[in-house]
């Protein structure tokens, strides 16, 4: 579990999934992992907040507007 | 994946491609569309679509050779980037950038500095196509002045093609795209006439298709395509065929449904990768001339191999990098499978 904690957290930042915004224990997350190779997270792990996500072709930036921004680059 | 992958070369081998189809549709296509260059009817594409699993690689063998034959060997290459994403007031139920779904997908604007360092990294890339894509109804006064400005910028820093894709547009609205230098213009259709009340409630497919007639008379480029997967029919698939082949785009952008959370279509199944396969090869001998582009959805569609195949089966453009809401591969590693398979990209001077 502590795998796809650390995915759905993008490496254990807060209780949330960054993909559906779920309390981490709340379900397995699995379809989540999966999703986050072609997807940028959308919620914010320690707040939960949907964070507003920029995509260029290169990557990607998505910024909670209290807990600041996360990078990344393509699918993985 | 069911599908032959490992040569470049039609399966069955080079003998095998000029002896009579078992299936009649393919000697029909083979005489009609690779010899005499004139795209299957609606009635043709259908039997396509039809035919089974083990017809695919000769039907795909038989699109490349078409592609080859009508397009040549070079691939157009692209980059998309979304100049306004989200709170958009239409509601296509595939996509995560209405208002009106409970998607994760937040409104955003890009900067110019940022939509410049976009164009140029695309460029730097070997692409000779970026596209400006914003999710509205059709462009505001603040949109346009955005594009005006951001347009400007990419011209004075890089040299590509840009596109656009901004929704339903007026005439006043056409004129000024033309004449900030936009030489393509992208509309979807994105489904068939008889399916896309299925699809789109908020405006029509006619709606639609007055865009892209004044796009055209303009003196732009036509990038039209569409979403395939969406649960249409069979009959559908092929309607929509024979109604782009009406249109003749110069480019059409093939995607495939990523269902996406929160949007009517979010429990729709991922198309399997041999229909998506059949359809590109369908789509090619419908349109032997276009701009066939792989769009979205192909990762989750075809994977790495399926993507080999639709190269290999009627495709002739892609879309690099990432998408407008989700990720795609590095351009790198699809630029590095185009030179395994000894397909040059298309140069800008090339295009002009």
């Amino acid at each position: 579990m502590s795998g796809v904690r650390d995915e759905v957290t993008q490496v254990g930042q807060g209780p949330y999934c960054v993909r559906c915004g779920d309390p981490i224990d709340a379900h397995e997350h699995l379809s989540c992992v999966d999703a986050l190779v072609l997807e940028p997270p959308r919620y914010c792990a320690i707040c939960r907040r949907r964070m507003v996500v920029q995509i260029v072709p290169s990557g990607w930036t998505a910024h909670c507007s209290e807990h600041g921004a996360l990078h990344g680059g393509n699918a993985v | 994946m069911t599908t032959t992958h490992s040569t470049d070369t039609a399966p069955g081998g080079a003998d095998d491609t000029s002896s009579a189809s078992s299936f009649a549709i393919l000697a029909t296509a083979r005489e009609q569309v690779l010899t005499g260059g004139i795209g299957l009817s609606e009635a043709q594409v259908l039997e396509v679509l039809r035919l089974p699993d083990d017809a695919l690689p000769e039907l795909l063998a038989l699109a490349h050779e078409v592609r080859m034959r009508w397009c040549g060997p070079e691939v157009e290459v692209e980059g998309i980037v979304s100049l306004k994403t989200g709170g958009c007031p239409e509601d296509c139920h595939f996509c995560s950038q209405s208002g009106l779904f409970s998607s994760p997908v937040r409104a955003a604007w890009l900067d110019i500095p940022s939509l410049v360092k976009a164009a140029v990294e695309t460029a730097a890339t070997g692409a000779t196509e970026f596209c400006i894509v914003a999710a509205v109804r059709g462009p505001d006064e603040r949109l346009m002045t955005q594009m005006r400005e951001g347009v400007a910028a990419i011209r004075e820093a890089v040299d590509i093609n840009v596109a656009a894709s901004l929704g339903m547009l007026s005439q006043e609205q056409v004129d000024d795209l033309a004449d900030m230098g936009i030489h393509r213009y992208n509309h979807n259709l994105e489904t068939s006439k008889s399916y896309f009340p299925q699809v789109v409630t908020t405006h029509t497919w006619e709606e639609r298709w007055d865009t892209l007639t004044m796009v055209r008379e303009a003196g732009m480029e036509v990038c039209c395509g569409g979403i395939l997967g969406m649960g249409e029919t069979l009959e559908q698939r092929a309607e929509f065929a024979g109604q782009l082949a009406e249109i003749a785009p110069h480019e059409v952008p093939l995607n495939f449904l990523n269902p996406r959370p929160g949007t009517p279509l979010s429990e729709q199944t991922v198309m399997p990768a041999t229909d998506a396969l059949r359809a590109i090869a369908a789509f090619r001998l419908a349109l032997p001339r276009t701009i066939l582009r792989y769009a979205g959805g192909r990762e989750i569609t075809l994977g790495d191999l399926g993507t080999r195949d639709g190269l290999l089966g009627g495709i002739n453009a892609v879309i690099v990098g990432n998408y407008l809401t989700t990720l795609g591969r590095a351009a790198t590693d699809d630029l590095a499978l185009l030179g395994e398979l000894s397909m040059p990209v298309k140069a800008l001077n090339a295009t002009l």
